[in-house]
Formats: C-alpha cells, sequence, structure tokens
C-alpha cells in the first residue's frame, strides 16, 4: 500500500474542501472495497478522508418513508426494528450482505457511492424508487446509478442519507457468486402502494438495472405465475468462470420467482 | 488402555498454545538486525529476459541489495532439483530443464521468480521491487496438459514435444488380450482438476549466516527439514551440512505442499551473506502463495474397463498426460507414476492392468505431491470407471463392487502393490448400514417431491502410504530412502523426551507420540514431550507426508523403546540383584519373577543414571537409544464412502445431504484425531468435487483463480455431520497394526461425490468441479435431450 494523507473531518463542509484540495482523494465510509484495491495496489489515493467523524448514523421511520442516514452500517439496518417492519425486504437485505465483518463496518452510503456492480443495496434502491439525499441536492434512483462503478455523484459529493417510500409489500433473492459471495444475480422485487411493481436486478450486468417485462406483468399480478412466460435474455450480461450469460439470465427468473416468494 | 494410553481419545496437547495464539510459526520469529525480502515476479507466462537493470531499485531508501540470476551463477548456488528419477518406456531418462532458484534468461509461468530486493523493511524491499526494471520478449505459452504435445510453445529446450516422460506399467499385450476378449467395455474421459493447496499458513522463510561461526541457519515452513537441509547442502551447494541448521518451527498447515526444496528459501539463505550476515525474511503474500505454491492434481485420462460376460472385471487400461507445470517439482515426477498407476487395481481382482503416463510441461506453476499424490486421481478413475460399468452392466453398483472385491491376502496386483489385510465388504456393509442405502428410494420419492433431484454414489478406496521401504522405492528411481528415525531420551526422573524425525504440521504428533510412550513405558502422558523439527537437535529424518508418521514413524519410535526397556531391564536386574532373564516389565513396573521385588520405571532411570548399582563396564550409564526404522511394506488403508446429494435443478446448486465413511486403518492411537483427519479429508475431497478448480486463461497465461474472491474453498456450511466408522484388519507390518488416515478422507471422497451427482441427474460423466454453473449445464443438456 502506497502512503496517504489520513483525515477524519467531523463536518460535511470540512470533508467537501479537503476533497477539493487533495490530488486524489477518497472518500471513506466502511472501506471494505477502498482498502483491499489499495492494498492490491489498484488505487493509490493521496488522501483519505475518512467519513466516520461526521458521526451520521441512524435511521427514521416515517409515515410514507424510511429515512437512513449514510453511516449507518449494515448491521444495523438489519437489527432496526423500524425498518424491519416498515420494509422487511430491506432489512433482509442488509443482513445478507457479506459477512458479519463487513456488515459491521460497511455503510449504506459508501455502498451505494462505490455501486459495484454486485453489491446488494443498489438493487434495493432502484427497485423501492429511493432517493439519494446528498450534501448538494436529492437525487432520484432512477438517475443515480450510470454503470459500472459509476453515479450521478460529483467528486466531492457526499451521500447524507437514503429516503425509501415504504412499499406494500417487498423481497430480496440473491444467487451468490460461489467464490466471493457477492450477488452473482440478485432480484428486488416490489409492489408499491398503488399496485405497481419495480424489479431491479444487481450482480447480472455491469450495473443495477431495471426489468421491465417483469415490472409490466407483476403490475398485473404480484405472483410468481404472472412470470411464466418470460425469457430473460443474456444479451448484454456479465459472463465469467462462474456464470456465463445465459446461466445468469437464467437466474433472474429464479431469483425474481423467490423473491416474491419471499416479498413482505 | 490407560485413559491416555493407545486407543483413548485424548484432547490434543498442542491446541492450548494453537488456540491461544503461542504458537511460534516462522514469520513470529524475529531476529536481531532481520531484514526483508521481496521477490519480482513474472507477469508473463513464457519470455526471454532481455534485460534487467536494478539502478533505481537499488537506490531507493532502506535497499541493501538487489540480486539475480547473474548473482547466483556468480555464486555458484545450484538449481532445484527433482529427487525422483523416471525412466521412460523407451529407457531414456526423464528430461529435466534447469530450475534456478532465480531465473537465468527466461521466465516460465506467471509468478516465476526473477529477482529479489533485499531492504531494512518489507515495505520498502516491495516499494523497491516495483521498480526493478525488467524487459521482456514474450514467447508462445500453453497452459493446457492436454495440448502440451502439440503446441508450438516449447517450454524446455531438454524436451523437444514438452514430454518429461513416456512411462508405463503392466502388460500392454496381456491387456489387450482382456480387451479383445471382454464381453463389455466401458470408457471414460476424465479431467482430474487441478488445485492450488491453500495451507493456512503461507510459506515463509528466514535465512541467517552467522559471520562468526561461518555458518548458515534457515527457519522454514517445511514438512521435512533435514530433507531441505540435505538438498540445499548438496545439490544447491551452499556449504556442507554441518554448517546449515534448518529449522522448522510451528507449521500451519501443509497438504504436501511444504514437501518441497523452494527457491524462495534458498533465496533467503543464500543471499544473507551476500547482505553481511543480517536475517533475510520472507513471509508469501497470499497472493504468492496461489501463485507459486506447487499445485495439485492436473490429470487428462483416457480411461477403460474390461468385464466379462459374469460382471467380472478382466481388464484395465489406461492413459494418462500429468502436467508437471514449468518446472519438475521435488518429488512431482514419482507423483502421477509410482504413487498413481501403483494403485490401479484398487480394491479389486484384476488380472490385467496396463497405464501409460506422459508428464508434459505447461506455463504453469510446478505441480507435485498434494493430499493423496496420485492416489486421489487413481481413486477417481477406479471409481468412476467401476461405478459407470455397473450402471451399464444394469448391475447394482455395490453388488458388482463385492464380485469384484479383492478377498484373499496377501493379494499381489499386477501394478507391483501387494496388499496385506483387508477386508472390504465389512467396510462396505458396515457402510451401507450407516447410510440407510435401504431407505434411499423413499428420500429420492421426497425430494422429487420438491422438485429436487436427489442421488447416491459410492467410493471405496484402497490407498498405499506409510511410504516406503527404501529398496523398493530405490528401485523405482527414488533418490532417497524413506525410512524414518527416532530417539528416546529419558531422563534421570524418568520423564521422556522423543526425538523424532517426523513432522506435525497440524497431524497432532505431541499427543498421539506421547499416548504411545505412556502406554508402552507406564509414563504418565504429561511427562513425555515431543521434539521435532530442528536439524541440530534431531537426528536425520525424512518427514512426514504420505501418511507415513504412523505407521513408519511411530514404529521407529516403538523400535527405540524396545531397546530402552531392554536396558532397563539390564539396570533393574543389577540394582535388584537378579538375572536379567527374570526381569519382567508391566505397567511401569519392573518386578522379578517368583519374588516380591519391584522398581518403578523413574527408579530405573534414576539409577541409569547414578550408576552406582552396576558394573560399568558391563553396563553404560543413562538410558537413551535411538532407533531407524525402514518399513517392510508399505501400508494399506481401505474403506468405503458413501455419498448422498440433492440438487436444485432450477439453479444447478449441489448439497451433500448425507455422507457416509466407514474405514479400515486397523489400530487407532487416538480416534478423536483420526476423525478429525477423516473430516478433513472429505471436506478437501468435496472441494474437489464441486468447488475447487485452478484456472488459468488460455490466451494470457494469467492464473484466473488467483485469490478468494476467485478460487471457490469449501466452507464449513457446505458439509453436513459426517456418519464415520472404522472397521479393523491390523496392519502386519508393524507392532501397533496400524495403518494411515491423513489422506484417506481426500482420496476416496471425490468420486463418491461425482457419482452421487450423475446418478442424481442420470447422466454418465460430470467434469470436477460441478460447480453450479456445471451442474446447470448439464440439466439444461437433459430438457434438450428430452424435447
Amino acid at each position: 500500500m502506497e502512503n496517504f494523507n489520513y483525515h477524519r473531518p467531523s463536518k460535511v463542509a470540512d470533508a467537501v474542501k479537503l476533497m477539493k484540495k487533495a490530488k486524489d482523494g477518497k472518500y471513506l465510509a466502511g472501506g471494505h472495497t477502498l482498502v483491499p484495491t489499495m492494498k492490491q495496489g489498484l488505487a493509490t489515493p493521496t488522501d483519505i478522508i475518512d467519513l466516520s467523524g461526521l458521526k451520521n448514523a441512524g435511521v427514521k421511520v416515517g409515515a410514507k418513508s424510511v429515512v437512513i442516514q449514510a453511516g449507518t452500517t449494515h448491521a444495523a439496518v438489519a437489527a432496526d426494528k423500524g425498518v424491519r417492519k416498515a420494509i422487511p425486504g430491506l432489512a433482509a437485505l442488509a443482513g445478507g450482505i457479506g459477512d458479519p465483518h463487513v456488515r459491521h463496518k460497511g455503510t449504506i452510503g459508501g455502498s451505494l457511492a462505490n455501486n459495484d456492480p454486485a453489491a446488494d443495496y443498489p438493487a434495493a434502491c432502484l427497485a423501492l424508487g429511493a432517493t439519494i439525499h446528498t450534501n448538494a441536492r436529492k437525487i432520484p434512483a432512477d438517475k443515480y446509478f450510470t454503470g459500472l462503478f459509476s453515479t450521478a455523484l460529483k467528486d466531492d459529493e457526499i451521500i447524507t442519507a437514503v429516503e425509501f417510500p415504504i412499499p406494500k409489500k417487498s423481497g430480496y433473492a440473491k444467487f451468490p457468486n460461489p467464490a466471493s459471495l457477492y450477488a452473482m444475480v440478485g432480484v428486488y422485487v416490489v409492489q408499491d402502494g398503488k399496485g405497481a411493481a419495480r424489479v431491479a436486478v444487481t450482480g447480472a450486468g455491469p450495473g443495477v438495472f431495471r426489468q421491465a417485462d417483469m415490472e409490466v406483468a407483476l403490475s398485473k399480478s404480484f405472483k410468481a405465475d404472472a412470470l411464466a412466460g418470460i425469457a430473460v435474455k443474456p444479451r448484454g450480461l456479465n459472463s465469467d468462470i462462474h456464470g456465463s450469460a445465459a446461466y445468469r439470465a437464467h437466474l433472474i427468473s429464479v431469483m425474481a420467482r423467490r423473491a416474491l416468494a419471499a416479498a413482505k | 488402555m490407560t485413559g491416555t494410553g493407545v486407543g483413548a481419545s485424548v484432547k490434543r496437547k498442542e491446541d492450548q498454545r494453537f488456540i491461544t495464539g503461542k504458537g511460534q510459526y516462522t514469520d513470529d520469529i524475529n531476529l536481531k538486525d532481520q531484514t526483508y525480502a521481496y521477490f519480482v515476479r513474472s507477469p508473463h507466462a513464457h519470455a526471454t529476459i532481455k534485460s534487467i537493470n536494478t539502478k533505481k531499485a537499488a537506490a531507493m531508501p532502506g535497499v541493501l541489495g538487489v540480486f539475480t540470476g547473474e548473482h547466483v551463477k556468480e555464486d555458484k548456488i545450484g538449481g532445484l532439483i527433482c529427487g525422483w528419477a523416471i525412466t521412460s518406456k523407451d529407457g531414456s531418462g526423464m528430461k529435466a530443464g534447469p530450475h534456478p532458484i532465480l531465473a537465468d534468461g527466461k521466465v516460465r509461468y506467471v509468478g516465476d521468480h526473477v529477482a529479489v530486493v533485499v531492504a531494512e523493511t518489507k515495505e520498502q524491499a516491495k516499494a523497491a521491487a516495483a521498480l526493478v526494471d525488467v524487459k521482456y520478449a514474450p514467447l508462445a505459452h500453453n497452459v493446457d496438459a492436454a495440448k502440451a504435445m502439440s503446441t508450438k510453445a516449447q517450454v524446455h529446450d531438454v524436451a523437444a514435444d514438452n514430454r518429461v516422460y513416456n512411462w508405463s506399467i503392466g502388460d500392454e499385450g496381456n491387456t489387450a488380450a482382456a480387451f479383445k476378449n471382454a464381453a463389455h467395455v466401458t470408457k471414460l474421459d476424465i479431467v482430474n482438476n487441478r488445485l492450488i493447496p491453500n495451507a493456512m499458513e503461507p510459506r515463509a522463510a528466514i535465512g541467517s549466516y552467522d559471520t562468526g561461526m561461518e555458518a548458515y541457519t534457515l527457519y522454514t515452513t517445511s514438512q521435512n527439514p533435514h530433507v531441505a537441509r540435505l538438498v540445499i547442502s548438496a545439490f544447491h551447494g551452499l556449504c556442507p551440512e554441518h554448517k546449515l541448521r534448518v529449522i522448522a518451527p510451528d507449521v500451519g498447515g501443509g497438504f504436501g505442499s511444504k514437501i518441497f526444496i523452494y527457491a524462495e528459501e534458498v533465496v533467503c539463505v543464500w543471499v544473507s551473506k551476500r547482505v553481511g550476515g543480517r536475517p533475510v525474511k520472507w513471509t508469501a503474500e497470499r497472493t504468492e502463495s496461489f501463485l507459486a505454491d506447487a499445485h495439485g492434481r492436473d490429470h487428462v485420462t483416457k480411461a477403460e474397463l474390461a468385464t466379462d460376460s459374469s460382471g467380472r472385471i478382466t481388464g484395465l487400461r489406461v492413459h494418462t498426460t500429468a502436467s508437471m507445470g514449468a518446472y519438475l517439482s521435488t518429488f512431482s515426477s514419482c507423483v502421477p507414476t509410482y504413487l498413481y498407476a501403483t494403485l490401479l487395481s484398487g480394491q479389486y481382482n484384476i488380472p490385467n492392468i496396463y497405464a501409460e503416463v506422459d508428464a508434459v510441461y505447461t506455463n504453469t506453476a510446478p505441480v507435485d505431491a498434494y493430499r493423496g499424490a496420485g492416489r486421489p486421481e487413481a481413486t477417481y478413475v477406479v471409481e468412476r470407471l467401476v461405478e459407470t460399468a455397473a450402471r451399464e452392466l444394469k448391475m447394482d453398483p455395490a453388488e458388482f463392487r463385492r464380485k469384484n472385491f479383492v478377498t484373499q491376502f496377501p493379494h499381489q496386483t499386477p501394478v507391483i502393490m501387494c496388499y496385506d489385510a483387508g477386508d472390504y465388504d465389512a467396510s462396505l456393509v458396515k457402510a451401507q448400514e450407516m447410510a440407510d442405502v435401504k431407505g434411499f428410494a423413499a428420500r429420492k420419492a421426497a425430494s422429487a417431491k420438491n422438485g429436487k433431484l436427489r442421488g447416491l454414489g459410492y467410493s471405496a478406496y484402497i490407498e498405499a502410504c506409510g511410504i516406503a521401504p527404501s529398496a523398493a522405492i530405490g528401485s523405482l528411481g527414488a533418490g532417497v530412502g524413506l525410512w524414518e528415525s527416532a530417539e528416546v531420551r529419558v531422563n534421570p526422573v524418568g520423564s521422556v523426551e522423543i526425538l523424532t524425525g517426523s513432522h506435525s504440521h497440524g497431524q497432532g504428533h505431541e499427543t498421539t507420540f506421547a499416548q504411545l510412550v505412556s502406554d508402552r513405558l507406564g509414563v504418565d502422558f504429561n511427562n513425555v514431550s515431543v521434539v521435532h523439527g530442528d536439524t541440530d537437535k534431531v537426528q536425520f529424518g525424512m518427514g512426514t507426508y504420505g501418511s507415513r508418521s504412523g505407521a513408519v514413524g511411530m514404529h521407529a519410535i516403538s523400535k527405540a523403546l524396545d531397546k530402552i526397556e531392554a536396558k532397563a531391564k539390564k539396570v533393574a536386574a543389577a540394582v535388584m540383584e537378579a538375572s536379567t532373564d527374570d526381569v519382567e516389565f508391566k505397567n511401569g513396573t519392573f518386578t522379578v519373577k517368583g519374588t516380591d521385588k519391584k522398581m518403578a520405571f523413574g527408579e530405573v532411570a534414576l539409577a541409569a543414571y547414578v550408576a552406582h548399582k552396576f558394573n560399568s563396564a558391563e553396563i553404560e550409564p543413562g538410558l537413551k537409544e535411538s532407533a531407524f526404522h525402514d518399513p517392510a511394506n508399505f501400508v494399506f488403508p481401505a474403506g468405503v464412502h458413501i455419498c448422498e446429494v440433492e440438487i436444485d435443478p432450477d439453479t444447478g446448486v449441489t448439497e451433500i445431504a448425507n455422507y457416509t465413511c466407514v474405514d479400515d486403518f486397523g489400530n487407532l492411537i487416538n480416534p478423536m484425531i483420526v476423525e478429525g483427519q477423516v473430516q478433513g479429508g472429505i471436506v478437501q475431497g468435496i472441494g474437489q468435487a464441486l468447488a475447487e478448480g485452478c484456472v488459468y486463461d488460455e490466451s494470457s497465461g494469467q492464473l484466473l483463480t488467483g485469490s478468494y474472491m476467485d478460487y471457490r474453498m469449501p466452507r464449513a456450511a457446505d458439509v453436513p455431520s459426517f456418519n464415520l466408522g472404522f472397521t479393523c484388519t491390523p496392519c502386519p507390518t508393524n507392532p501397533m497394526g496400524m495403518k494411515g488416515c491423513g489422506e484417506a478422507g481426500a482420496i476416496g471422497s471425490p468420486p463418491a461425490v461425482i457419482n452421487a451427482v450423475t446418478d442424481a441427474l442420470g447422466i454418465r460423466e460430470i467434469a470436477m468441479p460441478a460447480t453450479p454453473q456445471v451442474v446447470w449445464n448439464a440439466v439444461q443438456g437433459l430438457k434438450k435431450a428430452a424435447e
């Protein structure tokens, strides 16, 4: 690992200032992707700006939405009684991220800012139609995820919270990569208050995406049977030593059915 | 049997120190003025080195030296060797390419050792290593064993077609005749997937040169420190043996991968003198373990089994292409030959066997012995063939095996081995009962109701371990003898130290060896200690691998204990004023026949050292004896595995639903430790069958499975609680009647799992590792066939 300057500001504005000043700065919000990449020499930032000093962890459950502060760990979301009641699918997803070490260190803000194509949270955000709050603005999930490890965030922009509308029902199922246990295919299904369905897929492609055919079918009937005629096309999906695009395409249907079965 | 004697499941002595972090592994040791080494490794699968510029690296802070193959030549340090000479069918010797400790003009696999930087800190060494400027001219490469003899990529000048040897065993003509006359022939193409060992402790070494004593010390992660000393002294030519001390302290797992002498440890001890005698430490990063530990398996085989009209096996014929990787590692050549083809008779009476093996170079890490070494590959061939033949003949796979079992002992196979004792049917019967084979049909129907596919597979393995009779292996090309040594030192107060040439790296020798001594001498278990792993303390020894520390290592201890008992009887006789012939020894007490005279073992030990009560001209003072033991034969553990799987056809995930294993290891010293060995071995075998596979990218030659993000190790959640059982036919060639248990689990399990998977899917063949993707592909194939 190369040497770097370490900062731990206590105010968002100071964090942004530090980032603007840094030659090649990186925000640290858990570090379960950043630190291993630095160890391998794949990332060599000049400055690390640790956001844990902002102390913005916590969950607020309102009548229509759940707001999770960016610094909240996955373990805290999984254990939060309010989240478990309002959006049980989201709590279950958080409880299945990585392993206990990751869940107690990794944060929702860090996960969404990194936008790993195999991360779990992006599927929940996109399917639930979450809004990403930053120090500068509010970004709807549909405009936030822009591709492989890329988002609508500007270089110095910091996620402060994520707001999830409370759906009627939602659920998540993932098929873990046999080696890394990241999602090889993860599907989050949502039925919103008006009965409309949203389906988001992570792991299978270069970034999280919505599955339009399934959304149409599930908006009519939010049941596994509704998916019967839908064949997901492998085109554009990932293919590697763990799974071909055709296999991933098939798993999207299987995981969608399992997510529906789990939906609460 | 006492509470801590032979046969008792005594808790392991060593675990207190291991689980409280008090183990002393090589990386835990820090010497005064220690420096750190970092290796520059090849990023190419095959390339000529045009130039190496070390100027920038040498000028970096903290750097004490940057060394390359040029320095190796200056100091005339010899290359790494392969210690077993295999002779080809045509009488020619094996084609061993040079294997310098730092590259000499060429690199031959990704990770090949090119140069080393020594610096004050590890970080400084690593930073400087990144600045060593190596100019490569890439050459054509090949990573595939099956293509090695037809590729344009020639790995070594000495092997024109990349063939190290073309070796055969058995009678080709008689076997051909058996196939000609066969009523049925079963044919299989088999790939035994390449594995990366992944010991928990990465390899490490500290080399130091004492300028005052003009002597070297090497701390290293070795399963056989004396062999390391012998090779570094005699073949690398560093110094005479008495000027080199090799210490292998606590070692955190080896599975074979720490038998071999590696470039890094030789470099550390060599360059120490170059940096003025300061100790040089190297600890492998996990990436280096993936790239540069010797890998295992990697066989491509065509196999055939001939049967007559009654379902009796009449012949077996095999051709195997075995990848050796880019260089011949220390014992690599014997793995796909004498440790493999000699086991192709399995548990069966097979009158005609012929096997031919082409060992080939590829642009990959060297391949050598890995838990089971050759025997898992042989068992996989035999047990896949037997299972498939039974299915083709519409016979019950268990009955087909039973019909062909060897039942008379000793049994001479057509491929060298002479099985000494066994009762294969006893293990099969017991395993079938424990696995509730009768209830399988009902369980299969229940699975089907849930949309799952259930299958059951057998594997009846045999292996030859406790290697090995020195004269026998010498006649087959081995460069060393494989006896073992022991010294028993009884202290004046009656406590005992055992100095053994065996080396524990997870096996629990400190416990089991103490059990043997406690049992034999009646000494408290806690008053016995085991000394191993230091060439300055222990007489020469051959180390631990091939499940040999029980059958061979403990036999040597047993012989030394015989001598201790004989000597102690003389002392006791003198003290008790009796004839030695009248002295009896039982339960730690010497008695004189027909009298009430008695002495405890400790009293006799003290008397031996005080030496007042006997004539020192007739009886030497002291109580210390040693023995070297060369075994009369291999030992032959055998058993039956029954695996039951449940497959989810939607995802291709295979779950191990039940796993039963019944082993005949002869008599057991510590059943708890034996069960632990079996459990670990089975998990490794399940890993090979369903999860683990080393993948090199064909086009770039890069290792794709170079971290745990891509190399899929088995996990605790993958396996159920195993049903383990034992049968016992004592081994006739050692006084303990014991066989070996260290590798059996990994040997027997892969075919049991794959036989279960193919049974569940109703197909003939499936590749290992049968990952979810592979199984799902097979399911799609079935769907297509049904359409």
